[in-house]
């Protein structure tokens, strides 16, 4: 059982690394709790739906930064999306980077979007990284018979 | 005489006849000419008033040098033509002689007269002249003074201003020598302060009681005195043969408080200066009047000029003084500012870190309580968990009460019931009291309304405090609280005259009264007794604990319920009785109170709700699975939809709860509110409208309110968060149902 412990001690480590730099925050921990025996997969559910939005939302945005006359009203729908999602799964700096975002939409400053949308970009594909990567070790416990800690 | 007839040849003894006729031809020229010389001047002329005289005097001397030419023909014997031609000359000559010499009496005073009138112009001319002379010199000594006023004026500088006054002086008037004498501090002397010539006059003084001196300060012209008077002694003796006249005037040096604008103080100032004017000796030069007159208004100008000075100077001190007491209250108020500030950051992080131990010692040795102990144990747990809830208690005080002073605490305003309020407290007291046989006893008018709307927990303090002073401090006998509804003529009470209270239309006074039989309280301790930690220094009172805050901050809390506060003693050992006043609302009518923002007060409502179907109107589809998971967690049957339209079209009454996130598009969430109510006018068929925000704005959370929202949770919900939240609305909306 030497490797559980290892792959369960390098789980515990990242997951704290998450918390502790920023990119998850109370939220995801909420989410975790809502997984139980009835409902397994529900976080996977919920960071994939996630995934997939998000996917979508930065296209959009990229195709309407890129318009000749700028459609701000539209522009700031889509970050307001993006920020409603990542709140609820608890990505927190991708949240925060989407508020900065909705204030250059206010004032319509197309630089200061295009900066923030590469950004957006940026923070997403991080957490989506460590997201990945942590439910890789999940899988990775679940297959060799351990049981995935509870962080608290 | 003989006739002889004129012959070519003269006789030559007739010399005279030939002289005579000589001469009568020259007069006959003359007389002819002069006519002719007039005419020729008086025409050229163009003034000459006396023409016909003229024209008179010219036939009269015609006529005249007509006789003296008819004369020639007469020598020798002439023909009787020329005798009758020589008659007429003759008679009319004479004819117009008289009248001449007639006309010439009436004519000649006026020739006169014009002479005299000449004379007499000429003598106004020369006066006329005189007088423009002395004209020009005022008018120049006028300009002077201006001159000399601008330059005196043109400063403000104390020293400038006499130095310049000196200066200009002595160049106007020509002087030799120019001082200023001005009285010394002790006023019995006066000392040479500036002079014209000497740069630095060495200290000279005078003493001011000389006769001299008197006589230039009584009066404001301007005195001739003697050369030789000590303040006039100033050049340097060299023997010069003249000492030039010497004038001296008096300058008043006028209080600043003298300043009147149309009293010019004349006696009441005693300050003069005494300003010496000296003409260059050996010139015979006197004092003309002008210049007298010259020297008083400069000097009068001088005071003047010396006035605003000393007022500049005065305001000056005073605007530097303002300045830095300015600087210093900024100062001041910055540091006091600081001060608050860095209280207020203490408080709140000790408010934090504080209570979150202390919560932590209470709930764990409560839970402590719960397992198995042994006796001793038991005693232990128990006693920390008193002095935990009493450290708490002090804690939760000394930060009430700090709020209460900055005025930053707000009462809670919510409808609660006023007489089971009044059972708690009773419960909360029984055990002590009966520790300590007392009776306590509890009455409620009738008149008071069940339900009111304030702040329960603070009234609840209140309540609690004094009636848990009356145990404290009885040691034997009753307690008796009663509550009543206060009426209006009552409400003023002659102990408290500064108390107006004014009950509205959704409000009312509540009186209440707690009289023990206790130690009581003696009269000097009565005004002590709501001071913040002033404690009465009878023994008797001493031991008894308690921080001394507790009344301090009841008082607090009345007067912001709007009421009053006082207790009330015969004697130490005769009991004493607390009445306080306090504004409460009337509730609405019950069945159309909403509930406020959900209260997360700690209650055991459900931990699940079986079967409770709920829907959940989302448009992101992220934030939706995740309200469906926490939902689905809970128990309950969820359905979602992502839209309002969606929404409208799965509705019906089976849903008991709709949580709607209210950051749906445009004006959706209202139509779903509206729509709801609508569709389900009977109250207990509507499912309640949950708004879920992530605005914390207050009046984001009213207007959500206004439009028909039942509850609003604010996003992130936790796990607990919406537990609570729905059994509260599943609680609340039994209870109305039911009512």
């Amino acid at each position: 059982m030497d490797g559980v412990t290892q792959l369960q001690r390098q789980f515990v480590e990242h997951a704290t690394s998450l918390y502790r730099e920023g990119y998850l925050d109370d939220q995801f921990t909420q989410l975790q709790k809502l997984q139980d025996e009835t409902n397994p997969d529900f976080v996977v559910e919920v960071v994939t739906l996630f995934f997939e939005d998000s996917e979508k939302l930065l296209n959009n945005l990229a195709t309407a930064l890129q318009q000749e006359s700028v459609d701000y009203k539209q522009v700031d729908a889509y970050v307001h999306q993006f920020k409603g999602s990542s709140s609820s799964i608890g990505a927190q700096r991708v949240k925060n980077v989407c508020v900065v975002f909705r204030n250059y939409c206010d004032e319509k400053n197309l630089d200061g979007c295009v900066v923030c949308l590469q950004q957006a970009k940026n923070e997403y594909l991080l957490v989506r990284n460590k997201l990945e990567a942590l439910f890789n070790l999940e899988q990775q416990i679940l297959q060799a018979g351990g049981s995935v800690p509870m962080i608290v | 005489m003989d006739c002889n007839c004129i012959e070519p040849q003269w006789p030559p003894d007739d010399l005279l006849m030939k002289y005579q006729y000589i001469s009568d031809f020259f007069i006959a020229l003359a007389y002819f000419s002069i006519p002719l010389e007039l005419i020729y001047f008086v025409k050229k002329s163009a003034v000459f008033p006396y023409r016909w005289v003229l024209v008179q005097f010219g036939a009269f001397i015609v006529l005249c040098g007509a006789t003296h030419l008819i004369n020639l023909w007469t020598f020798n014997v002439h023909t009787r033509t020329v005798a009758m031609v020589m008659t007429t000359a003759k008679v009319l000559t004479a004819a117009v002689s008289c009248a001449t010499a007639l006309m010439l009496v009436h004519i000649i005073p006026d020739l006169l007269s014009v002479k005299t009138r000449e004379l007499f112009l000429k003598n106004k001319a020369a006066e006329l002249d005189r007088e423009m002379g002395i004209i020009r010199t005022q008018e120049e000594t006028g300009r002077h003074v201006r001159m000399l006023t601008h330059e005196i004026r043109s400063t403000l500088n104390r020293h400038t201003i006499l130095k310049t006054t000196l200066v200009e002086l002595g160049r106007t008037l020509g002087l030799e020598e120019c001082a200023l004498w001005m009285p010394t501090r002790s006023g019995l002397e006066l000392q040479l302060s500036y002079t014209l010539h000497h740069q630095n006059p060495v200290g000279f003084t005078v003493p001011i009681q000389s006769p001299a001196i008197n006589q230039v300060f009584s009066t404001n012209r301007a005195v001739k005195i003697s050369p030789n008077s000590p303040v006039a002694r100033l050049r340097p003796a060299s023997g010069k043969y003249m000492l030039g006249e010497v004038v001296a005037v008096r300058v008043p040096l006028l209080h600043l408080n003298n300043f009147q604008i149309y009293d010019w103080p004349e006696l009441t100032t005693k300050r003069y200066a005494l300003m010496v004017l000296m003409l260059p000796s050996d010139s015979a030069r006197q004092w003309h009047v002008h210049e007298l007159e010259l020297v008083e208004v400069v000097a009068d100008q001088v005071a003047v000029a010396l006035s605003h000075a000393a007022i500049l100077e005065e305001s000056m001190r005073a605007r530097d003084l303002l300045m830095e007491q300015n600087v210093a209250l900024d100062h001041a108020r910055r540091e006091a500012e600081t001060a608050v500030r860095a209280r207020n950051d203490f408080l709140a992080v000790m408010n934090h870190e504080m209570r979150t131990p202390m919560h932590a010692i209470i709930a764990l040795s409560s839970l402590l309580q719960e397992t198995d102990l042994t006796p001793e144990q038991r005693l232990m747990v128990e006693t920390i968990l008193k002095s935990s809830n009493l450290l708490a208690t002090l804690i939760n005080d000394v930060l009430d009460l700090s709020r209460l002073e900055d005025g930053s605490l707000e009462l809670d305003s919510a409808s609660f019931n006023l007489h089971s309020l009044f059972k708690e407290v009773l419960n909360l007291i029984k055990p002590v009291a009966s520790v300590k046989r007392l009776y306590v006893t509890l009455s409620l008018s009738s008149d008071l309304p069940e339900y009111a709307v304030g702040d329960e927990k603070r009234l609840m303090q209140i309540i609690l405090n004094i009636v848990g002073n009356a145990v404290k401090f009885s040691k034997e006998g009753s307690i008796s609280i009663s509550a009543t509804m206060a009426k209006p003529d009552s409400l003023r009470d002659p102990r408290a005259p500064n108390f107006f209270p004014l009950p509205g239309d959704n409000n009312f006074y509540m009186r209440v009264q707690v009289k023990d039989t206790g130690i009581g309280i003696s009269q000097q301790d009565i005004p002590k007794l709501f001071t913040k930690f002033a404690e009465s220094q009878s023994p008797a009172s001493r031991n008894s604990g308690g921080s001394g805050l507790g009344l301090a901050i009841c008082k607090r809390f009345v007067n912001l319920m709007e009421g009053n506060i006082w207790i009330e003693s015969e004697g130490v050992g005769k009991g004493s009785t607390a009445i306080f006043y306090v504004k409460l609302g009337l509730p609405v009518r019950l069945n159309e109170s909403r509930l406020p923002h959900l209260r997360l007060q700690p209650k055991l409502g459900q931990t699940s709700f079986p079967g409770l179907k709920v829907l959940v109107i989302d448009d992101n589809s992220v934030s939706r699975t995740a309200t469906k998971g926490l939902l689905v967690h809970l128990g309950c049957d969820v359905t979602t939809v992502s839209s309002g339209e969606e929404c409208l079209r799965v509705i019906t009454k089976d849903y008991k709860v709709v949580f709607m996130d209210v950051s749906l598009p445009g004006t959706e969430s209202y139509n779903v509110a509206r729509f709801i109510h609508d569709k389900f006018p009977k109250r207990h068929e509507k499912p309640l409208i949950v708004a879920l925000t992530g605005n914390t704005d207050k009046s984001a959370k009213e207007n959500l309110l206004r439009v028909g929202m039942d509850a609003v949770i604010l996003k992130p919900v936790s796990v607990e968060k919406m537990r609570i939240a729905l059994s509260e609305l599943l609680d609340h909306k039994k209870d109305v149902h039911e009512a």
